[in-house]
C-alpha cells in the first residue's frame, strides 16, 4: 500500500452520499470528525440523517474503502446520534449541487418556540421556489419522496414536479 | 439489457453493504457511548427501551402492509417512509436494549426470537387498519403521543434515550402532520369518507387510555429522570386531537367500557377506576396496562408470525 498523499479527512470528506450523489459527506454535513491516532488508525465519526436511514451502512462501507484506496490501512467509522444532524448542516456548495441537479435545497430549519411543538393543518405556503424556472409559490404534492429527506413539490408556472429537501 | 443481465446488476456488489434485508447488520449503535446512568436500574432500562422499541417496530411492520395497497402513489412514499423511520427508531431503541441487558442479545434477536410474551408494545399499534381511514386514526393517535414523548426524552438523562429523542422529533413532526392533514381531508370530505373517518376515530378510541397509564417501570425512570411521564403527555395530546377534530368535524368518541373488553378478548378485563375528566380514553375496563405486561390481543400472533417467519427459518441468513 503507498504512502497516503492527501489527508484523511479530505478523502472521507469526498465520498460521494449514495443517495444524493451529487452530494460529498462533507457538502451534506455528515461527518463529524476524522482524527488519526498516535497507532496511525483513522477515526471516522459519521451521524445519519434519519433514525432509519438504510444508507449509513453503505457509506461506512464507502469511508472504508476511500481510505484503504488512499493508503490508510486501518480504518475506523463510528456513529454519533447528538446533536441531531439537521439540513442547516448541509454546505453552501452543497446547496448549490443540489439546485444544479434540479433538486431545491433547504431554507432554514424550523426555530423551536418554548413549549409544545405545534401543529399547522393549513395548506403549505411556505416559499420554496422552483429549481426549473425559478418562480415561487410551489405546491407540496407530498412531504415523502423517494428517500425520508426529499419532499415533492410542483410548480404551478411551468408545470414542472421537482424534489425539495425537506428542513429538518 | 437481457433480463438476466438487469437482475445480475442487483446482485453484483463490489462490496458487502446490505441496505434493506437480512440479519446481522452492523449495530446501528457502533460508536456511540454505553454509559448507564449511576441511578438507573439495568433491568429498568432495557424494559422500557423494549417498550418503546417494541411500539414503534410493530407499528413500523403494520404500515408496511400497506406498501402496494395504498390509494396513490404519494400516500404509498409517505407510508414506506414513515415506517422506515419507525423501523429506524426501533433498531436503535433494541440494541439499546440488548446493550444495556448484556445477555448478548442484538437488535436482530430482540426483534425475531422473543416470543409474544415478552414483547412490550401497546395494544394501540397491534390492531389490523380495516381501511385507510383506520390508518390515518391509529397514526394520528400514535405520531401524536409519540412526538409528545420523544420531545421529553431529548432532556433524559440517559445520553442514548436523550439522542433518539432528539432525533426522533423531527421525524414525528412529520408523521403526526401528513396523519393530521389527512383527518381533516376525510373528515372534512364526503358523506361516506366522514363517516368511515368518524368510525375509525370511535375504533382507536379505546385504545388511546393504555398511552397514559404508567407502568411501575416507566415511574421507577420517571423519577430517576430517565423516562417521560405517561401521564404528563395528557394535555398536549387532548389538545392536538380536539383540534384535528375540529378541523375535521368530527366529534370525539365515545367508548362504553365494554368496547374496551371486547378490544382485548384474552386479556385480563378488571376494575373499574376510571377517573371523571381524566385521562384521554379512560373507560375503566382494565386495571394496568395490558400490553406492557405482555398481554397482547389476538391480532399480534398474526403480524408476530409474519415479521419472524423468515428469521427463524433461515437463522442467521443474509441476503
Amino acid at each position: 500500500m503507498r504512502a497516503p498523499t492527501r489527508t484523511a479527512t479530505e478523502v472521507a470528506g469526498l465520498v460521494a452520499d449514495p443517495e444524493l450523489p451529487m452530494l460529498t459527506l462533507a457538502d451534506l454535513g455528515i461527518l463529524r470528525g476524522v482524527e488519526e491516532t498516535r497507532a496511525g488508525r483513522v477515526v471516522v465519526t459519521i451521524t445519519p440523517t434519519y433514525s432509519g436511514c438504510p444508507a449509513m451502512e453503505a457509506i461506512r462501507d464507502d469511508v472504508i474503502g476511500a481510505l484503504h484506496g488512499a493508503g490508510y490501512a486501518d480504518v475506523e467509522v463510528r456513529t454519533v446520534l447528538t446533536p441531531a444532524w439537521s439540513t442547516d448542516r448541509i454546505t453552501g456548495a452543497g446547496r448549490s449541487k443540489l439546485a444544479a441537479a434540479g433538486i431545491s435545497p433547504p431554507g432554514p430549519a424550523p426555530r423551536r418556540a418554548v413549549g409544545p411543538i405545534p401543529l399547522a393543518l393549513g395548506p403549505s405556503r411556505r416559499d420554496v421556489r422552483c429549481p426549473h424556472c425559478g418562480h415561487g409559490d410551489t405546491e407540496l404534492i407530498t412531504a415523502f419522496s423517494a428517500t425520508a429527506c426529499r419532499e415533492l413539490r410542483r410548480c404551478p408556472t411551468c408545470r414542472e414536479p421537482f424534489e425539495h429537501v425537506k428542513e429538518i | 439489457m437481457a433480463f438476466d443481465a438487469a437482475y445480475e446488476a442487483l446482485t453484483d456488489h463490489e462490496d458487502d453493504a446490505r441496505w434493506a434485508y437480512g440479519t446481522g447488520f452492523v449495530d446501528p449503535l457502533a460508536g456511540v457511548s454505553t454509559v448507564v446512568p449511576s441511578q438507573v436500574e439495568r433491568a429498568d432500562l432495557v424494559a422500557y427501551c423494549l417498550m418503546l422499541g417494541d411500539d414503534a417496530l410493530v407499528l413500523s411492520h403494520r404500515l408496511q402492509q400497506w406498501v402496494t395497497r395504498a390509494p396513490e402513489l404519494e400516500d404509498e412514499l409517505a407510508i414506506a417512509n414513515i415506517a422506515l423511520d419507525l423501523l429506524g427508531q426501533a433498531r436503535l431503541l433494541l440494541s439499546r436494549a440488548g446493550e444495556v441487558e448484556g445477555a448478548g442479545r442484538d437488535e436482530d434477536a430482540l426483534a425475531y426470537l422473543r416470543e409474544a410474551s415478552e414483547f412490550r408494545n401497546v395494544l394501540l399499534v397491534e390492531r389490523e387498519d380495516a381501511d385507510f381511514a383506520h390508518l390515518v386514526a391509529r397514526l394520528l393517535v400514535f405520531a401524536t403521543w409519540r412526538l409528545a414523548l420523544l420531545d421529553r426524552l431529548a432532556t433524559s438523562l440517559d445520553p442514548v434515550l436523550a439522542a433518539i429523542g432528539a432525533k426522533g422529533v423531527k421525524e414525528v413532526t412529520y408523521h403526526r402532520e401528513y396523519a393530521a392533514q389527512w383527518m381533516v381531508r376525510l373528515g372534512d370530505g364526503t358523506a361516506e369518507s366522514h363517516e368511515r373517518m368518524q368510525a375509525a376515530v370511535d375504533a382507536v378510541w379505546p385504545l388511546v387510555d393504555e398511552l397514559f397509564r404508567p407502568d411501575a417501570v416507566e415511574l421507577r425512570l420517571v423519577a430517576a429522570g430517565v423516562a417521560a411521564d405517561p401521564a404528563g403527555l395528557c394535555d398536549e395530546f387532548k389538545a392536538i386531537w380536539a383540534q384535528v377534530l375540529g378541523a375535521a368535524t368530527l366529534r370525539p368518541a365515545v367508548t362504553p367500557a365494554a368496547d374496551l373488553s371486547a378490544a382485548l378478548s384474552g386479556a385480563s378485563a378488571a376494575g373499574s377506576s376510571s377517573e371523571p375528566g381524566g385521562r384521554p380514553g379512560a373507560a375503566g375496563g382494565l386495571a394496568e396496562a395490558a400490553g406492557r405486561r405482555g398481554e397482547h390481543t389476538p391480532a399480534f400472533a398474526g403480524i408476530l408470525a409474519e415479521l419472524q417467519s423468515l428469521a427463524r427459518s433461515v437463522p442467521g441468513g443474509s441476503w
